[in-house]
Protein backbone atom coordinates (compact mmCIF):
# COMPACT_ATOMS: atom_id res chain seq x y z
CA UNK A 1 0.00 0.00 0.00
CA UNK A 2 1.22 3.49 -0.84
CA UNK A 3 0.13 6.08 1.68
CA UNK A 4 0.40 9.75 0.88
CA UNK A 5 -0.61 12.62 3.14
CA UNK A 6 1.09 15.84 2.17
CA UNK A 7 0.61 19.59 2.14
CA UNK A 8 2.60 22.29 0.42
CA UNK A 9 2.09 25.96 -0.29
CA UNK A 10 2.26 26.67 -4.01
CA UNK A 11 2.56 29.93 -5.87
CA UNK A 12 0.60 29.46 -9.08
CA UNK A 13 -0.55 31.89 -11.73
CA UNK A 14 -3.66 32.66 -9.66
CA UNK A 15 -1.66 33.48 -6.55
CA UNK A 16 -1.13 31.33 -3.52
CA UNK A 17 -2.75 27.94 -3.15
CA UNK A 18 -2.48 25.00 -0.81
CA UNK A 19 -1.65 21.58 -2.22
CA UNK A 20 -3.31 19.14 0.15
CA UNK A 21 -3.40 15.51 -0.90
CA UNK A 22 -4.39 12.48 1.10
CA UNK A 23 -4.35 9.28 -0.93
CA UNK A 24 -3.98 5.55 -0.52
CA UNK A 25 -2.96 3.58 -3.56
CA UNK A 26 -3.12 -0.17 -3.93
CA UNK A 27 0.15 -1.75 -4.99
CA UNK A 28 0.17 -2.92 -8.59
CA UNK A 29 -2.52 -0.48 -9.66
CA UNK A 30 -2.44 2.08 -12.43
CA UNK A 31 -3.60 5.50 -11.28
CA UNK A 32 -4.09 8.56 -13.46
CA UNK A 33 -3.89 12.09 -12.06
CA UNK A 34 -5.99 14.51 -14.07
CA UNK A 35 -6.89 18.16 -13.72
CA UNK A 36 -6.45 21.56 -15.30
CA UNK A 37 -2.95 22.93 -15.77
CA UNK A 38 -1.79 24.67 -12.63
CA UNK A 39 -3.78 22.33 -10.40
CA UNK A 40 -0.65 20.88 -8.80
CA UNK A 41 -0.38 17.56 -10.68
CA UNK A 42 3.26 17.86 -11.66
CA UNK A 43 4.26 19.21 -8.25
CA UNK A 44 2.53 16.25 -6.63
CA UNK A 45 4.57 13.86 -8.78
CA UNK A 46 7.81 15.72 -8.04
CA UNK A 47 7.10 15.54 -4.32
CA UNK A 48 6.66 11.76 -4.59
CA UNK A 49 10.02 11.56 -6.38
CA UNK A 50 11.73 13.66 -3.69
CA UNK A 51 12.53 16.46 -6.16
CA UNK A 52 10.51 18.92 -4.10
CA UNK A 53 9.87 19.32 -0.41
CA UNK A 54 6.47 19.14 1.23
CA UNK A 55 5.12 18.68 4.75
CA UNK A 56 3.63 15.33 5.67
CA UNK A 57 4.24 11.63 5.18
CA UNK A 58 4.77 9.36 2.21
CA UNK A 59 5.28 5.64 2.61
CA UNK A 60 5.60 3.02 -0.09
CA UNK A 61 4.95 -0.52 1.21
CA UNK A 62 7.49 -0.90 4.04
CA UNK A 63 9.82 1.99 3.20
CA UNK A 64 9.20 5.51 4.43
CA UNK A 65 9.94 8.17 1.79
CA UNK A 66 9.33 11.01 4.20
CA UNK A 67 7.78 11.80 7.58
CA UNK A 68 8.43 14.34 10.36
CA UNK A 69 11.98 13.15 10.93
CA UNK A 70 13.22 11.58 7.71
CA UNK A 71 13.49 12.69 4.11
CA UNK A 72 14.72 10.09 1.68
CA UNK A 73 16.80 11.65 -1.13
CA UNK A 74 15.61 10.96 -4.71
CA UNK A 75 18.71 8.77 -5.17
CA UNK A 76 17.47 6.39 -2.46
CA UNK A 77 13.80 6.09 -3.44
CA UNK A 78 14.28 3.52 -6.17
CA UNK A 79 11.50 4.90 -8.32
CA UNK A 80 11.22 5.34 -12.08
CA UNK A 81 10.32 8.73 -13.51
CA UNK A 82 9.34 9.58 -17.07
CA UNK A 83 9.48 13.30 -17.84
CA UNK A 84 7.29 15.06 -20.37
CA UNK A 85 10.37 16.39 -22.18
CA UNK A 86 12.15 12.98 -22.17
CA UNK A 87 15.20 14.36 -20.27
CA UNK A 88 17.58 11.86 -21.88
CA UNK A 89 21.32 12.10 -21.31
CA UNK A 90 22.19 13.76 -24.61
CA UNK A 91 25.89 12.86 -24.44
CA UNK A 92 25.27 9.10 -24.22
CA UNK A 93 24.09 6.57 -26.78
CA UNK A 94 20.65 5.04 -26.30
CA UNK A 95 22.11 1.90 -24.77
CA UNK A 96 24.37 3.89 -22.46
CA UNK A 97 21.40 5.95 -21.31
CA UNK A 98 20.05 2.70 -19.90
CA UNK A 99 23.36 1.29 -18.66
CA UNK A 100 24.13 4.53 -16.82
CA UNK A 101 21.30 3.69 -14.43
CA UNK A 102 22.46 0.12 -13.90
CA UNK A 103 25.13 -1.99 -15.56
CA UNK A 104 22.73 -4.74 -16.56
CA UNK A 105 23.21 -5.47 -20.25
CA UNK A 106 20.69 -8.30 -20.28
CA UNK A 107 17.86 -6.16 -18.92
CA UNK A 108 18.83 -3.28 -21.21
CA UNK A 109 18.71 -5.41 -24.35
CA UNK A 110 15.42 -6.96 -23.23
CA UNK A 111 13.86 -3.54 -22.73
CA UNK A 112 15.18 -2.26 -26.05
CA UNK A 113 13.75 -5.31 -27.75
CA UNK A 114 10.32 -4.92 -26.16
CA UNK A 115 10.19 -1.29 -27.32
CA UNK A 116 11.71 -2.12 -30.74
CA UNK A 117 14.72 0.12 -30.23
CA UNK A 118 17.46 -2.50 -30.58
CA UNK A 119 18.61 -1.22 -33.95
CA UNK A 120 18.94 2.32 -32.62
CA UNK A 121 20.95 1.46 -29.53
CA UNK A 122 24.18 3.10 -30.70
CA UNK A 123 22.53 6.33 -31.82
CA UNK A 124 22.53 9.57 -29.85
CA UNK A 125 19.18 10.81 -28.46
CA UNK A 126 19.24 13.96 -30.63
CA UNK A 127 18.87 11.80 -33.77
CA UNK A 128 15.63 10.12 -32.59
CA UNK A 129 12.00 11.08 -33.09
CA UNK A 130 9.82 12.15 -30.17
CA UNK A 131 8.15 8.78 -29.85
CA UNK A 132 11.46 6.93 -29.91
CA UNK A 133 12.93 9.28 -27.32
CA UNK A 134 10.01 8.76 -24.97
CA UNK A 135 10.44 5.00 -25.35
CA UNK A 136 14.09 5.32 -24.34
CA UNK A 137 12.99 7.40 -21.37
CA UNK A 138 10.52 4.69 -20.41
CA UNK A 139 13.18 1.96 -20.72
CA UNK A 140 15.60 4.01 -18.66
CA UNK A 141 13.02 4.37 -15.89
CA UNK A 142 12.65 0.57 -15.83
CA UNK A 143 16.38 -0.15 -15.50
CA UNK A 144 16.47 -0.40 -11.75
CA UNK A 145 13.22 -2.34 -11.64
CA UNK A 146 11.26 0.25 -9.71
CA UNK A 147 8.24 -0.61 -7.63
CA UNK A 148 6.77 2.77 -8.34
CA UNK A 149 6.71 4.36 -11.80
CA UNK A 150 5.85 8.05 -12.07
CA UNK A 151 5.02 9.59 -15.44
CA UNK A 152 4.43 13.28 -16.08
CA UNK A 153 2.28 13.61 -19.22
CA UNK A 154 4.54 11.17 -21.04
CA UNK A 155 2.60 11.15 -24.30
CA UNK A 156 1.29 14.69 -24.58
CA UNK A 157 3.92 15.76 -27.12
CA UNK A 158 3.30 12.83 -29.48
CA UNK A 159 0.93 12.36 -32.38
CA UNK A 160 -2.17 10.14 -31.91
CA UNK A 161 -0.92 6.98 -33.66
CA UNK A 162 2.36 7.09 -31.74
CA UNK A 163 0.40 7.58 -28.52
CA UNK A 164 -1.56 4.43 -29.08
CA UNK A 165 1.59 2.35 -29.64
CA UNK A 166 3.27 3.74 -26.55
CA UNK A 167 0.15 3.24 -24.44
CA UNK A 168 0.31 -0.46 -25.25
CA UNK A 169 4.01 -0.59 -24.39
CA UNK A 170 3.44 1.21 -21.10
CA UNK A 171 0.68 -1.21 -20.23
CA UNK A 172 2.75 -4.30 -21.05
CA UNK A 173 5.71 -3.02 -19.00
CA UNK A 174 3.36 -2.16 -16.14
CA UNK A 175 2.14 -5.75 -16.12
CA UNK A 176 5.50 -7.43 -16.75
CA UNK A 177 7.29 -5.62 -13.92
CA UNK A 178 4.37 -5.61 -11.50
CA UNK A 179 4.59 -1.84 -11.24
CA UNK A 180 2.51 0.61 -9.34
CA UNK A 181 2.12 3.40 -11.86
CA UNK A 182 1.03 6.98 -11.28
CA UNK A 183 0.56 8.96 -14.48
CA UNK A 184 -0.33 12.60 -14.94
CA UNK A 185 -2.48 12.99 -18.03
CA UNK A 186 -5.31 15.06 -19.37
CA UNK A 187 -6.19 12.90 -22.30
CA UNK A 188 -9.48 11.12 -21.39
CA UNK A 189 -9.00 8.32 -23.92
CA UNK A 190 -5.53 7.63 -22.58
CA UNK A 191 -6.77 7.55 -19.01
CA UNK A 192 -9.67 5.30 -19.95
CA UNK A 193 -7.41 2.87 -21.78
CA UNK A 194 -4.64 2.65 -19.17
CA UNK A 195 -5.83 3.52 -15.70
CA UNK A 196 -7.95 1.63 -13.22
CA UNK A 197 -8.49 4.72 -11.14
CA UNK A 198 -8.46 8.43 -11.80
CA UNK A 199 -7.85 11.17 -9.26
CA UNK A 200 -8.87 14.66 -10.33
CA UNK A 201 -7.09 17.67 -8.81
CA UNK A 202 -8.33 21.22 -8.75
CA UNK A 203 -6.44 24.08 -7.12
CA UNK A 204 -4.32 21.60 -5.20
CA UNK A 205 -7.20 19.57 -3.80
CA UNK A 206 -8.69 16.22 -4.78
CA UNK A 207 -12.14 16.94 -6.23
CA UNK A 208 -12.90 13.54 -7.74
CA UNK A 209 -11.60 10.02 -7.25
CA UNK A 210 -12.96 6.85 -8.81
CA UNK A 211 -13.25 4.62 -11.85
CA UNK A 212 -12.34 6.34 -15.14
CA UNK A 213 -15.69 5.25 -16.62
CA UNK A 214 -17.69 7.01 -13.90
CA UNK A 215 -15.63 10.17 -13.89
CA UNK A 216 -14.82 10.67 -17.55
CA UNK A 217 -18.26 9.99 -19.01
CA UNK A 218 -19.69 13.45 -18.70
CA UNK A 219 -23.05 12.93 -20.35
CA UNK A 220 -25.93 13.35 -17.96
CA UNK A 221 -29.66 12.67 -18.11
CA UNK A 222 -30.92 11.68 -21.53
CA UNK A 223 -28.06 13.39 -23.41
CA UNK A 224 -26.20 10.90 -25.56
CA UNK A 225 -23.40 13.13 -26.75
CA UNK A 226 -21.96 16.03 -24.84
CA UNK A 227 -18.95 18.10 -25.79
CA UNK A 228 -17.41 21.15 -24.26
CA UNK A 229 -16.27 23.79 -26.68
CA UNK A 230 -15.61 27.47 -27.19
CA UNK A 231 -18.00 29.71 -29.08
CA UNK A 232 -15.91 31.47 -31.72
CA UNK A 233 -18.45 33.35 -33.77
CA UNK A 234 -22.14 33.64 -34.68
CA UNK A 235 -22.86 34.22 -38.38
CA UNK A 236 -26.14 35.22 -39.96
CA UNK A 237 -26.69 33.11 -43.08
CA UNK A 238 -29.90 34.07 -44.94
CA UNK A 239 -32.62 33.58 -42.37
CA UNK A 240 -30.77 31.34 -39.94
CA UNK A 241 -27.93 31.91 -37.47
CA UNK A 242 -24.91 29.63 -37.43
CA UNK A 243 -22.64 29.34 -34.42
CA UNK A 244 -19.01 28.36 -35.03
CA UNK A 245 -17.76 26.30 -32.11
CA UNK A 246 -14.33 24.87 -31.50
CA UNK A 247 -14.53 21.39 -29.98
CA UNK A 248 -11.21 19.72 -29.34
CA UNK A 249 -9.23 20.57 -32.44
CA UNK A 250 -12.20 20.67 -34.75
CA UNK A 251 -14.48 23.53 -35.76
CA UNK A 252 -18.18 22.76 -36.09
CA UNK A 253 -21.21 24.73 -37.29
CA UNK A 254 -24.43 24.55 -35.35
CA UNK A 255 -27.69 26.26 -36.20
CA UNK A 256 -28.98 28.44 -33.36
CA UNK A 257 -32.24 30.35 -32.96
CA UNK A 258 -32.63 34.07 -32.21
CA UNK A 259 -33.65 33.20 -28.66
CA UNK A 260 -30.59 31.09 -28.06
CA UNK A 261 -28.30 33.85 -29.31
CA UNK A 262 -29.50 36.13 -26.50
CA UNK A 263 -27.89 33.83 -23.93
CA UNK A 264 -24.63 33.35 -25.80
CA UNK A 265 -21.50 35.45 -25.78
CA UNK A 266 -18.60 35.02 -28.22
CA UNK A 267 -15.57 33.53 -26.44
CA UNK A 268 -17.78 31.70 -23.95
CA UNK A 269 -17.34 28.04 -23.00
CA UNK A 270 -20.39 26.13 -24.16
CA UNK A 271 -21.76 22.64 -23.83
CA UNK A 272 -22.97 21.00 -27.03
CA UNK A 273 -25.21 17.99 -26.54
CA UNK A 274 -27.80 16.06 -28.45
CA UNK A 275 -30.24 13.37 -27.58
CA UNK A 276 -32.38 10.73 -29.27
CA UNK A 277 -30.54 9.91 -32.41
CA UNK A 278 -28.61 6.95 -33.70
CA UNK A 279 -24.98 7.68 -34.39
CA UNK A 280 -23.26 5.74 -37.16
CA UNK A 281 -19.76 4.57 -36.38
CA UNK A 282 -17.26 3.97 -39.17
CA UNK A 283 -13.65 2.86 -38.72
CA UNK A 284 -11.15 5.49 -39.82
CA UNK A 285 -8.37 4.29 -42.09
CA UNK A 286 -5.16 5.82 -40.80
CA UNK A 287 -3.46 8.17 -43.16
CA UNK A 288 -0.11 7.76 -41.46
CA UNK B 1 64.24 44.43 -40.84
CA UNK B 2 65.41 40.81 -40.94
CA UNK B 3 68.06 41.73 -38.41
CA UNK B 4 65.46 43.07 -36.03
CA UNK B 5 63.30 39.96 -36.31
CA UNK B 6 66.18 37.53 -35.85
CA UNK B 7 67.47 39.44 -32.83
CA UNK B 8 64.03 39.65 -31.31
CA UNK B 9 63.66 38.25 -27.80
CA UNK B 10 60.62 35.95 -27.72
CA UNK B 11 60.89 35.01 -24.04
CA UNK B 12 58.14 37.50 -23.04
CA UNK B 13 55.74 35.57 -25.28
CA UNK B 14 56.82 32.23 -23.88
CA UNK B 15 56.32 33.64 -20.40
CA UNK B 16 52.87 34.93 -21.35
CA UNK B 17 51.91 31.47 -22.63
CA UNK B 18 53.28 29.78 -19.54
CA UNK B 19 51.37 32.18 -17.30
CA UNK B 20 48.16 31.73 -19.29
CA UNK B 21 48.44 27.93 -19.30
CA UNK B 22 49.05 27.66 -15.56
CA UNK B 23 46.33 30.21 -14.76
CA UNK B 24 43.78 28.54 -17.03
CA UNK B 25 44.47 25.13 -15.49
CA UNK B 26 44.17 26.37 -11.90
CA UNK B 27 41.06 28.43 -12.65
CA UNK B 28 39.39 25.50 -14.41
CA UNK B 29 39.85 23.31 -11.36
CA UNK B 30 38.51 26.01 -9.01
CA UNK B 31 35.74 27.34 -11.23
CA UNK B 32 33.96 24.11 -12.16
CA UNK B 33 32.81 23.45 -8.57
CA UNK B 34 32.05 27.15 -7.99
CA UNK B 35 30.07 27.55 -11.22
CA UNK B 36 28.21 24.26 -10.55
CA UNK B 37 27.30 25.45 -7.05
CA UNK B 38 26.14 28.85 -8.34
CA UNK B 39 24.03 27.25 -11.06
CA UNK B 40 22.28 24.82 -8.70
CA UNK B 41 21.70 26.93 -5.60
CA UNK B 42 18.88 29.25 -4.62
CA UNK B 43 20.74 30.29 -1.49
CA UNK B 44 20.75 33.89 -0.31
CA UNK B 45 24.52 34.12 -0.62
CA UNK B 46 24.34 33.47 -4.37
CA UNK B 47 24.12 37.17 -5.41
CA UNK B 48 27.01 38.01 -3.10
CA UNK B 49 29.18 35.30 -4.62
CA UNK B 50 28.18 36.34 -8.14
CA UNK B 51 29.00 39.99 -7.42
CA UNK B 52 32.36 39.04 -5.91
CA UNK B 53 33.18 36.86 -8.90
CA UNK B 54 32.32 39.64 -11.34
CA UNK B 55 34.31 42.35 -9.49
CA UNK B 56 37.51 41.97 -11.56
CA UNK B 57 35.54 42.91 -14.70
CA UNK B 58 34.56 46.26 -13.21
CA UNK B 59 37.53 47.18 -11.05
CA UNK B 60 40.48 49.06 -12.55
CA UNK B 61 43.43 46.65 -12.69
CA UNK B 62 45.34 49.15 -10.56
CA UNK B 63 42.88 48.69 -7.69
CA UNK B 64 43.09 44.90 -7.89
CA UNK B 65 46.87 45.12 -8.29
CA UNK B 66 47.21 47.44 -5.30
CA UNK B 67 45.20 45.19 -2.97
CA UNK B 68 47.01 42.09 -4.18
CA UNK B 69 50.34 43.83 -3.65
CA UNK B 70 49.34 44.71 -0.09
CA UNK B 71 47.93 41.24 0.59
CA UNK B 72 50.82 39.26 -0.90
CA UNK B 73 53.83 41.32 0.26
CA UNK B 74 56.11 39.93 2.92
CA UNK B 75 54.70 42.35 5.47
CA UNK B 76 51.27 40.75 5.22
CA UNK B 77 50.31 37.51 7.01
CA UNK B 78 49.78 35.68 3.71
CA UNK B 79 53.06 36.76 2.13
CA UNK B 80 54.88 36.10 5.38
CA UNK B 81 53.38 32.62 5.67
CA UNK B 82 54.54 31.62 2.18
CA UNK B 83 58.00 33.10 2.73
CA UNK B 84 58.53 31.39 6.11
CA UNK B 85 57.09 27.97 5.22
CA UNK B 86 57.82 27.47 1.52
CA UNK B 87 60.45 30.14 0.83
CA UNK B 88 58.19 31.53 -1.91
CA UNK B 89 58.02 35.25 -2.66
CA UNK B 90 54.54 36.23 -3.74
CA UNK B 91 55.36 39.63 -5.18
CA UNK B 92 57.75 40.29 -8.07
CA UNK B 93 57.85 36.59 -8.88
CA UNK B 94 56.21 34.25 -11.40
CA UNK B 95 54.24 32.60 -8.60
CA UNK B 96 52.91 36.03 -7.63
CA UNK B 97 51.63 36.88 -11.11
CA UNK B 98 49.95 33.48 -11.29
CA UNK B 99 48.01 34.29 -8.11
CA UNK B 100 47.19 37.77 -9.45
CA UNK B 101 46.06 36.38 -12.83
CA UNK B 102 43.78 33.87 -11.11
CA UNK B 103 41.91 36.72 -9.42
CA UNK B 104 41.92 38.86 -12.54
CA UNK B 105 40.62 36.17 -14.93
CA UNK B 106 38.22 34.44 -12.53
CA UNK B 107 34.97 35.86 -14.03
CA UNK B 108 36.02 34.84 -17.53
CA UNK B 109 36.12 31.22 -16.42
CA UNK B 110 33.21 31.14 -13.97
CA UNK B 111 30.58 33.00 -16.00
CA UNK B 112 30.58 30.91 -19.21
CA UNK B 113 30.62 27.71 -17.13
CA UNK B 114 27.75 28.92 -14.96
CA UNK B 115 25.74 29.90 -18.05
CA UNK B 116 26.45 26.49 -19.53
CA UNK B 117 25.27 24.66 -16.41
CA UNK B 118 22.18 26.86 -16.14
CA UNK B 119 21.18 26.15 -19.74
CA UNK B 120 21.11 22.39 -19.12
CA UNK B 121 17.71 20.70 -19.03
CA UNK B 122 17.00 20.57 -15.30
CA UNK B 123 14.98 17.38 -15.76
CA UNK B 124 18.06 15.67 -17.22
CA UNK B 125 19.99 16.27 -14.01
CA UNK B 126 16.99 15.16 -11.95
CA UNK B 127 16.75 11.99 -14.04
CA UNK B 128 20.31 11.26 -13.02
CA UNK B 129 19.53 11.79 -9.32
CA UNK B 130 16.49 9.54 -9.60
CA UNK B 131 18.73 6.93 -11.22
CA UNK B 132 20.59 6.86 -7.91
CA UNK B 133 23.58 8.97 -8.93
CA UNK B 134 25.18 11.49 -6.58
CA UNK B 135 25.58 15.17 -7.42
CA UNK B 136 29.28 14.64 -8.05
CA UNK B 137 28.74 11.76 -10.46
CA UNK B 138 25.99 13.73 -12.21
CA UNK B 139 28.36 16.70 -12.62
CA UNK B 140 31.11 14.49 -14.04
CA UNK B 141 29.14 12.19 -16.33
CA UNK B 142 26.07 14.22 -17.33
CA UNK B 143 26.57 17.95 -16.75
CA UNK B 144 30.15 18.48 -17.98
CA UNK B 145 29.89 16.37 -21.17
CA UNK B 146 26.74 18.29 -22.11
CA UNK B 147 28.28 21.77 -21.90
CA UNK B 148 31.26 21.22 -24.21
CA UNK B 149 30.87 24.55 -26.08
CA UNK B 150 30.80 26.41 -22.74
CA UNK B 151 33.89 24.51 -21.55
CA UNK B 152 35.76 25.49 -24.68
CA UNK B 153 34.64 29.12 -24.53
CA UNK B 154 35.57 29.40 -20.87
CA UNK B 155 39.06 27.95 -21.21
CA UNK B 156 39.96 29.81 -24.38
CA UNK B 157 38.63 33.17 -23.24
CA UNK B 158 40.41 32.77 -19.91
CA UNK B 159 43.62 31.86 -21.68
CA UNK B 160 43.35 34.79 -24.08
CA UNK B 161 42.38 37.22 -21.34
CA UNK B 162 45.39 36.20 -19.26
CA UNK B 163 47.69 36.67 -22.27
CA UNK B 164 46.23 40.14 -22.63
CA UNK B 165 46.49 41.33 -19.04
CA UNK B 166 48.82 44.16 -18.19
CA UNK B 167 48.05 46.35 -15.21
CA UNK B 168 47.76 43.72 -12.51
CA UNK B 169 50.85 41.85 -13.69
CA UNK B 170 52.86 45.04 -13.81
CA UNK B 171 51.84 46.06 -10.29
CA UNK B 172 52.29 42.65 -8.66
CA UNK B 173 55.13 41.33 -10.80
CA UNK B 174 57.07 44.33 -11.96
CA UNK B 175 59.32 43.90 -14.97
CA UNK B 176 61.82 41.12 -14.27
CA UNK B 177 63.13 39.35 -17.40
CA UNK B 178 62.27 35.61 -17.54
CA UNK B 179 60.26 35.94 -14.34
CA UNK B 180 57.49 38.51 -14.74
CA UNK B 181 58.21 40.33 -18.00
CA UNK B 182 55.30 39.02 -20.05
CA UNK B 183 54.53 40.21 -23.58
CA UNK B 184 52.24 43.09 -22.61
CA UNK B 185 54.78 44.42 -20.10
CA UNK B 186 57.58 44.05 -22.64
CA UNK B 187 55.64 46.17 -25.16
CA UNK B 188 55.15 48.86 -22.53
CA UNK B 189 58.88 48.79 -21.84
CA UNK B 190 59.76 49.06 -25.54
CA UNK B 191 57.53 52.11 -25.88
CA UNK B 192 59.09 53.65 -22.76
CA UNK B 193 62.59 53.29 -24.18
CA UNK B 194 61.29 54.37 -27.60
CA UNK B 195 62.20 51.13 -29.37
CA UNK B 196 59.17 51.47 -31.62
CA UNK B 197 60.15 48.83 -34.17
CA UNK B 198 60.21 46.07 -31.53
CA UNK B 199 57.00 47.47 -30.01
CA UNK B 200 55.39 47.28 -33.46
CA UNK B 201 56.34 43.65 -33.98
CA UNK B 202 55.33 42.59 -30.46
CA UNK B 203 52.00 44.38 -30.82
CA UNK B 204 51.31 42.91 -34.24
CA UNK B 205 51.95 39.42 -32.87
CA UNK B 206 49.52 40.09 -30.00
CA UNK B 207 46.81 41.29 -32.40
CA UNK B 208 47.23 38.19 -34.57
CA UNK B 209 47.15 35.74 -31.67
CA UNK B 210 44.10 37.38 -30.11
CA UNK B 211 42.21 37.47 -33.39
CA UNK B 212 42.96 33.84 -34.23
CA UNK B 213 41.86 32.72 -30.77
CA UNK B 214 38.55 34.63 -30.95
CA UNK B 215 37.94 33.49 -34.52
CA UNK B 216 38.44 29.91 -33.36
CA UNK B 217 35.91 30.28 -30.53
CA UNK B 218 33.24 31.89 -32.69
CA UNK B 219 33.71 29.40 -35.53
CA UNK B 220 33.40 26.49 -33.14
CA UNK B 221 30.33 27.94 -31.44
CA UNK B 222 28.64 28.63 -34.79
CA UNK B 223 29.26 25.01 -35.81
CA UNK B 224 27.98 23.53 -32.58
CA UNK B 225 24.86 25.74 -32.75
CA UNK B 226 24.22 24.37 -36.23
CA UNK B 227 24.49 20.86 -34.81
CA UNK B 228 21.95 21.68 -32.12
CA UNK B 229 19.49 23.36 -34.47
CA UNK B 230 19.68 20.69 -37.11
Amino acid sequence: MIKIDITKKLYGSDGEMQLDINLEIQEGSFVAIAGDSGSGKTTFLRILAGLENADGCISVSDSIFQDERTFLQPQKRGIGFVFQNYALFENMSIENNLLYVKKDKKLASHLLEVTKLTELKDRLPATLSGGQRQRVSLCRAMMHKPKLLLMDEPLSALDPSMRLKLQNEILSLHNEFGLTTIMVSHDPSEIYRLAQRVVVLKNGLIVDDGLPKDILLKTSGSAKFSFEGELLDILKVDVINVAIISIGQQLVEIVVSENEIKNLKIGQKVDVSTKAFNPIINAIKHKF
Amino acid sequence: MIDIVSNLDFTPFLLSFKLATVTTFILFMLSVPLAWFLSQTNSKIKPFLEALTALPIVLPPSVLGFYLLVALSQNSPIGNFFKENFDIELVFSFFGIVVASCFYSLPFMVQPLQNGFESLNKNMLEASYISGKSRFETLLKVALPNIKPALLTATIITFAHTIGEFGVVLMVGGNIPDETKVASVAIYEMVEIMDYSTAHIYSAIMVCISFVVLLGVYTFNANSNKMVNR
